[in-house]
């Protein structure tokens, strides 16, 4: 039952001889070598596991590694181009946007997938977009700024 | 486990792991004399042994100029390896980018007893500061005879000590530790910088955690990967006490590449893939003997009063027959708390290296000399050989004081002869979670004719009693705490349960607060100006009075409709006084609006940290106020993942505005739990302001406020 699946990871071809029905968060952290996507629920619901896919915010423990042929995945490692941060990134260092940072990749990668189809979101869009992502520390108010300055960073940097 | 002390390492040991330099040992205990102010959860093990009287940390300078404090405790996000650096670097006159904390780690750092109850900054803080001022000492000493220049006229700044009288004869901290070896022990208090002469201290600084945690750099304990290691998954019973009465693993068995593996109690799956591991543990036939039970969250407070203690009065004034003779209004409120669970976003996790008679575990703990002693236990081994890594922890909030993944890592690790991976599913963390107990407060109160306090009878059940002594100027009053500690006496809980940010604090003032409030409104006085009449507390008044300024109180008797509700409370040293503004819906759902939370915490070492806490403290607390409540029945626990146990979200954040009393003279106080422990009763009060009508049961569920209303 083990399937042959080739996609990119952040840039890079990979090709991976597994059974297609395993989800492509296990395989990021073992195979891949790529632990910076966290676990936190399993099941759907904390958005701990997010990654882009083509661009979009997918939740990696419910993704199939079968459904990714051809597909480029984007994790936290590979938000850098250049050796420089994300705006996103920036934004979150910026504005303390983070305590124990175990939620912080998935919370980055939700507002870089967002920040990418909405480049100008009004506070209460952002809040709707990002309220199946779960922070215990609390530092919601935090990330909402982060995410805003982020936006209009990046509407700057656009011109 | 014989001898003296076996399992401490020595100061030589220490000194051998550190290169030259100078090294600075300091012993928290004999300078701050902080022992009886230092708690610990409820349910961490007994202290096996004395603290080590001669030191339980040290600083190091390096030759290369670099400073770097040992400490056991541990980054869970509450911001330590920041507030740390800055305190050390300023009192040292170093440059904070040369200041790191090395945490956590048992083979480096000295024994610490774990990071928990606010204590860090509070006890801690100022040892590691004297540590930094006689380091500063030494390093001025040896610039004097470097540079043939007398003690008085030179300066230190940024790491370089320069004469001042001639600028150009200086020397670096680095070039004075240069070839040396110079031990010094902390004996007495050297003078520690006066407020005014801060310059980290009380300042914004750049987090030291921030860039990994961005970039997913950062490493917690499941992401620490060793070459052959495996991943465990474990076999666990339907519901707590319950045993194995068949097994049969021959399906799990089959999968390629599946061990199974028994070790005392623990039937285990390993595999090289964890999500293959967990194929296999469910693959796995078992059936377990469970007792039933009949507790569930309707029938359990009755069943935990039949089973308490009578307990012991904590505090007592007066004569309470004589208050109530005197009072011409009496009130009698029970007031009930459920179960909460810690839910940390991280599970607890651990990676175990057993081989060659010694152990290397990382796992997420508070408690990392705690864990390396549990492990040694159950591992047969003696303390020395084992050694505890603490990586980054992903939140803990009291949860993470229990090592059994730690354990169970380390004694599959050795069964099985490579290093081995436990990390729990959500899952299991409910199930193995410590809950914050159920706890009920009962208050009789009254008020006489000028709207004074007459008497305050009060009995706290389960609660633990941390926050039960009252402060307002009361007479007649008695406090009597029935369960003295977290776990509750033999029979009690039907689950584990220990220490939950602010232990025992919350319900406790849940209970005082709310029945101010019901006092105020009885006599038609305002909320504000009820507690400012009966507190003759002046620290108390004054966060109160900011709250009131900022927040824009206007006087009026509950209920007014507005939706205001005021609460105070004193925790860890820190006084608190929050403002909350709510709406309640037809449907019993309650919007928080507004939070407004002031701190006297005296000086504040780290402002945006301190923030932060209380930012942390506020959103977590809309959760035990209005939401979270572990659902139990026959045994089980029924909650097992987010979508029956719901967390505050982004939805439900409030605006939120945080101010601090300028109380600089006094040493800083503990920030992590205060902004936490109000909110149930600050938004009770709020829902009562708003509707007329006064919740007792936390949480204030949509169903509970619509029974309520009707
Ligand atoms: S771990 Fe994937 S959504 Fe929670
Ligand atoms: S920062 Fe700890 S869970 Fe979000």
């Amino acid at each position: 039952m083990s399937d042959s699946v080739s996609f990119s990871v952040n840039g890079v071809a990979v090709h991976l001889d597994v059974d297609g029905d395993r989800r492509l968060l296990w395989a990021l952290r073992t195979e891949l070598g790529l632990t910076g996507t966290k676990y936190s629920c399993g099941e759907g619901h904390c958005g701990a596991c997010t990654v882009l896919v083509d661009g979009k915010p997918v939740r990696s423990c419910q993704k199939r590694v079968r459904d990714l042929k051809g597909r480029e995945v984007t994790t936290i490692e590979g938000l850098e181009t250049d050796g420089r941060l994300h705006p996103v990134q920036e934004a979150f260092i910026e504005a303390d946007a983070l305590q124990c940072g175990y939620c912080t990749p998935g919370m980055v990668m939700e507002a870089v997938g967002l920040l990418r189809s909405e480049p100008n979101p009004s506070a209460e869009r952002i809040l709707h977009a990002m309220e199946h992502n779960l922070c215990r520390c609390g530092a919601h108010p935090r990330i909402v700024s982060a995410v805003a300055a982020a936006a209009a960073a990046m509407r700057g940097g656009a011109g | 486990m014989s001898g003296a002390s076996p399992t401490l390492p020595t100061r030589r040991q220490f000194l051998r792991r550190m290169a030259g330099g100078i090294v600075v040992y300091f012993s928290l205990w004999d300078l701050i004399g902080a022992q009886e102010g230092i708690e610990k959860p409820a349910g961490a093990r007994p202290e096996r042994r004395d603290l080590p009287r001669d030191f339980n940390a040290f600083i190091r300078i390096g030759e290369d100029g670099k400073v770097t404090g040992f400490t056991g405790k541990i980054e869970m996000g509450q911001g330590p390896s920041t507030v740390l650096a800055q305190m050390l670097a300023d009192e040292l006159d170093a440059p904070y980018d040369a200041v790191e904390l090395v945490m956590g780690d048992t083979d480096l750092c000295p024994y610490d007893q774990g990071t928990w109850g606010s204590n860090t900054v509070r006890f801690f803080g100022p040892a590691l500061r004297a540590a930094g001022a006689e380091a500063r000492g030494v390093l001025l000493q040896l610039a004097s005879e470097q540079l043939g220049v007398p003690v008085e006229r030179l300066q230190a700044k940024d790491g370089v000590i320069t004469d001042r009288d001639n600028p150009s004869v200086r020397v670096g901290y680095g070039a004075l530790a240069k070839g040396r070896r110079i031990e010094r022990t902390l004996k007495i208090i050297p003078s520690i910088k006066e407020f005014s002469r801060f310059s980290l201290m009380g300042k914004q600084v750049p987090r030291k955690d921030s860039l990994a945690k961005v970039t997913g750099q950062a490493k917690y304990s499941a992401d620490i990967r060793l070459p052959g290691m495996l991943y465990a998954r474990i076999l666990r019973p339907t519901a707590h006490g319950a045993t194995l009465k068949s097994l049969d693993t021959a399906q799990a068995e089959a999968i390629r590449g599946i061990r199974v593996v028994r070790v005392g109690d623990v039937v285990a799956v390993l595999h090289e893939l964890p999500d293959v591991a967990e194929q296999a543990v469910q693959a796995i036939r078992a059936e377990f003997d469970a007792k039933e039970s009949a507790l569930d969250g309707k029938t359990i407070y009755a069943h935990l009063l039949s089973k308490a203690p009578e307990g012991r009065i904590v505090a007592s004034g007066g004569d309470i027959a004589e208050g109530q003779a005197r009072s011409s209004r009496r009130f009698e409120n029970t007031y009930l708390n459920a179960y909460v669970a810690h839910v940390a976003m991280e599970t607890h996790a651990a990676l175990a290296d057993v081989r060659g008679g010694k152990a290397t575990v990382w796992a997420s703990t508070q408690n990392p000399f705690g864990a390396r002693d549990e492990i040694a236990d159950a591992l047969g081994f003696a303390p020395e050989k084992v050694r505890v890594i603490v990586p980054f922890v992903g939140g803990a909030f009291g949860g993470k004081a229990m090592n059994a993944q730690a354990v169970e890592a380390a004694r599959l690790s050795k069964e099985a002869g490579c290093p081995v991976q436990v990390m729990f599913s959500r899952q299991e963390e409910f199930f193995y979670d410590w809950f914050r107990p159920a706890a009920l407060v009962k208050v009789s109160s009254g008020i006489g004719p000028d709207g004074r306090m007459t008497f305050w009878d009060y009995n706290e059940y389960y609660a633990g009693g941390r926050g039960s002594e009252q402060f307002y100027s009361v007479p007649n009053h008695r406090t009597r705490v029935h369960v003295t500690d977290l776990r509750g006496p033999p029979g009690g809980h039907p689950f584990p349960t220990g220490a939950w940010r602010g232990p025992g604090n919350s319900a406790n003032t849940f209970a005082r607060e709310s029945q101010i409030d019901v006092m105020a409104a009885a006599a038609g006085v305002d909320p504000l100006e009820f507690r400012l009449r009966n507190l003759s507390d002046s620290r108390m008044a004054r966060v109160l009075r900011t709250a009131a300024d900022a927040f824009g109180w206007r006087p009026a008797a509950a209920p007014s409709r507005r939706g205001y509700g005021v609460a105070c409370a004193s925790d860890a040293g820190t006084y608190v006084a929050t403002m909350a503004e709510v709406d309640v819906a037809a449907d019993g759902s309650v919007a928080v609006k507004r939070v407004l939370c002031v701190q006297d915490m005296g000086v504040v070492m780290n402002p945006t940290g301190a923030r932060l806490q209380m930012e942390g403290g506020i959103m977590m607390g809309l959760g035990y106020a209005l939401s979270e409540e572990v659902s139990f029945s026959g045994g089980r626990v029924l909650d097992e993942n987010f979508d029956t146990y719901k967390i505050p979200g982004f939805s439900w954040m409030p605006k939120i505005e945080t101010l601090f009393v300028d109380n600089n003279q006094l040493a800083p106080q503990g920030g992590g739990e205060p902004a936490v422990i109000v909110m149930g009763a600050v938004i009770a009060n709020a829902i009562f302001d708003a509707t007329g009508v006064r919740m007792l049961e936390l949480p204030m569920t949509a169903d509970r406020v619509k029974a309520a209303r009707a």
